[in-house]
């Protein structure tokens, strides 16, 4: 009967979602939305995407990771190459670019996992940073003057993108693989105490996080006309940082509306990015000092709604920050 | 005669290296944080000390003290205000607010002066070369390196043989331990930020005058790669640190000599990742055993 029901609401999120894209779909064939609006909503679904994949690894598996533009990049360039370079479709690119970026994850991940907590993230922030400057010395995809790409997407590719995303990511939460990683993220050596196999999970989680983040990197080459490797510094994965660590670490709806609420917000300031780097710093900081574990911790927004249950996903004490 | 000329580049950028390294090393030693913000004290130094020689006409070494003073107390407002109340936190807590600090001096000095770079005045000093055995090695190299292990000489004095040092041995080694014992376990965090922050502002100024121009975001890369020689080292170990960044120096100035000096800056991050897996306590580290 659970099984039923929650089966159930699972159709109903999807059906409404579907609704939504319908609409917008005609809002902008309409030209009600006009361009800055679609660019802006196209942004905010690639960080949406980047903020999930990234939730994933930190906020699911507790592994502090602070390299994501570094997948971002080899998604972009992956696919990029794919349509200019092969002239093969744009399917193709982004699967291209979701693939190869996760083949990247696997060959970081098996030997940096080992590492816990700083190391792993100083270790991470390296691997990003190789990222850039290989991309940088390789004349192949244009060096530091970059690649120019067709713009492909349209809205329904990146709708789609992103719901499968979300559903891929809350369903892999909810099944007994994401049960796994929540017990490395309480605690790694309790759970290497029950029988679990914590590198495998690790890697698994970091592989999957990688994947989603080079479909957002094709999504992003394929937006924005032209990709550099500046576009994917060190500056960029504090971004998605940002995202996952504001909207409360483990928490998938926090993620996302942060990387909504911050999306926008950064759009709007735009023309001061000066501005907009000062804010976001002191928010950052305002943030782990008054309330650590994010705007939701590690509540999901429906269980705001659920009176008296806890969330899925979730610990069961949500005042409780857990996260590494 | 060319690889020895390479060699003493690579010590003089190495010795930068390791004046960094030292705060990095120290602070995380005592309080177990990457203090991410440690690159952008080290520009904060550079600026200091590009403003006393150009607007107040001072010398090349009353502007190294004056930088190291103000970068003390800057590191020490750091700590108080932004990593005390975490002393408790989970360790990702206070590396993003590590991050957010960093991310606040940069952005925070480009919105107060602007984001084009400056240029050191050059021959502040007036040094000639020298020449050996027909290596050319300039006066500021010389200086550099002069600079460099005078400061490391004294910091091993301090660390080992006075009491705040002594303090700091204690506190690093247990910090619940050394209260007990009636150290004053803040005061002693605050004078390893302000050594640590006051090393890495002379570090800011040699490097300003070694390459002659600073701008805002110039502690990012050279704070990254002094993190990378404190891991070399084995993170937590004081000569560890200065062996680190001198053989980062030197791997980096061969590196350019063999010809791939663009590939230059990922060299670091290759060396840290195959230690991080080889060798992750570094290379004077022990291997700690994990305790449940």
């Amino acid at each position: 009967m659970k099984t039923l029901k929650q089966t159930k609401t699972f159709w109903i999120w999807i059906a409404a979602a579907v609704v939504f894209a319908v609409v917008t779909q005609f809002l902008i064939n309409g030209g009600t939305l006009n361009s800055f609006y679609v660019n802006t909503l196209f942004f905010i679904g690639i960080n949406i995407i980047l903020a999930a994949s990234l939730h994933l690894i930190i906020g699911i598996t507790g592994q502090f990771s602070i390299g994501h533009a570094g997948f971002l990049a080899v998604g972009a360039y992956a696919s990029a190459i794919v349509t200019t370079k092969l002239s093969l479709p744009f399917p193709v690119a982004l699967l291209a670019g979701g693939v190869v970026a996760a083949i990247a994850g696997l060959v970081i991940g098996i030997p940096t996992l080992r590492l816990r907590g700083d190391y792993l993230a100083i270790a991470t922030l390296g691997f990003g940073e190789i990222m850039r400057i290989v991309f940088l010395n390789m004349d192949y995809v244009g060096g530091a003057s970059g690649m120019t790409v067709a713009h492909l997407i349209t809205w329904p590719w990146l709708f789609a993108c992103v719901l499968i995303t979300i559903v891929v990511i809350v369903n892999f939460t909810n099944s007994t693989h994401g049960r796994a990683c929540i017990s490395v993220r309480e605690n790694e050596i309790a759970a290497d105490a029950m029988g679990i196999n914590t590198t495998y999970y690790k890697v698994m989680a970091f592989a999957i996080g990688a994947f989603f983040a080079g479909i957002a990197g094709a999504l992003h080459a394929h937006n924005f006309y032209i990709i550099q490797p500046t576009n994917f510094g060190f500056l960029k994965s504090f971004d998605i940082l940002i995202f996952v660590v504001l909207g409360g670490l483990g928490s998938m709806s926090g993620a996302v509306i942060a990387a909504i609420l911050l999306t926008i917000i950064s759009t709007f300031l735009a023309d001061f990015p000066e501005v907009r780097m000062v804010v976001y710093s002191l928010v950052l900081i305002a943030m782990m000092l008054f309330r650590p574990q994010g705007l939701l911790g590690t509540r999901e927004i429906t269980s705001f709604f659920k009176v008296g249950k806890s969330a899925k996903g979730g610990s069961q004490d949500a005042s409780k920050q857990t996260v590494a | 005669m060319e690889i020895i000329q390479q060699l003493v580049n690579g010590v003089s950028l190495g010795s930068i290296y390791a004046l960094i390294a030292l705060g990095y090393t120290m602070v995380y030693g005592i309080v177990k944080l990457i203090n991410f913000a440690h690159g952008d004290v080290f520009m904060v130094g550079a600026f200091i000390g590009f403003y006393c020689i150009s607007i107040f006409h001072l010398g090349f070494f009353p502007a190294l003290v004056i930088a190291m003073v103000a970068c003390a107390i800057f590191g020490v407002l750091i700590e108080r205000i932004a990593y005390k109340p975490l002393r408790n936190a989970t360790r990702i807590a206070a590396l993003i607010t590590a991050i957010g600090v960093s991310l606040f001096i940069e952005y925070g000095t480009i919105y107060a002066r602007g984001a084009q770079p400056e240029a050191y005045p050059s021959n502040i000093v007036p040094l000639k070369s020298l020449e050996l055995f027909g290596v050319k090695i300039s006066g500021q190299s010389l200086l550099i390196l002069g600079t460099s292990v005078f400061l490391m000489i004294l910091l091993q004095f301090i660390v080992h043989k006075t009491k705040i040092g002594k303090a700091m041995r204690a506190v690093s080694h247990d910090m619940d331990a050394a209260r007990l014992m009636g150290i004053n376990v803040n005061n002693t965090i605050s004078a390893t930020f302000a050594i640590g922050s006051a090393l890495a502002g002379a570090a800011g100024v040699i490097f300003g005058m070694y390459y002659t121009k600073i701008e805002p975001l110039m502690g990012i890369i050279p704070g990254l790669k002094a993190f990378v020689a404190a891991v070399l080292g084995g993170i937590g170990i004081i000569p560890g640190a200065m062996t680190g960044g001198l053989l980062l120096g030197v791997i980096e100035a061969l590196v350019s000599a063999s010809g791939y000096s663009l590939w230059r800056d990922g060299v670091a991050f290759v060396v840290l990742i195959l230690i991080l897996i080889f060798r992750p306590a570094g290379l004077f580290g022990k291997n700690v055993r994990e305790k449940v």
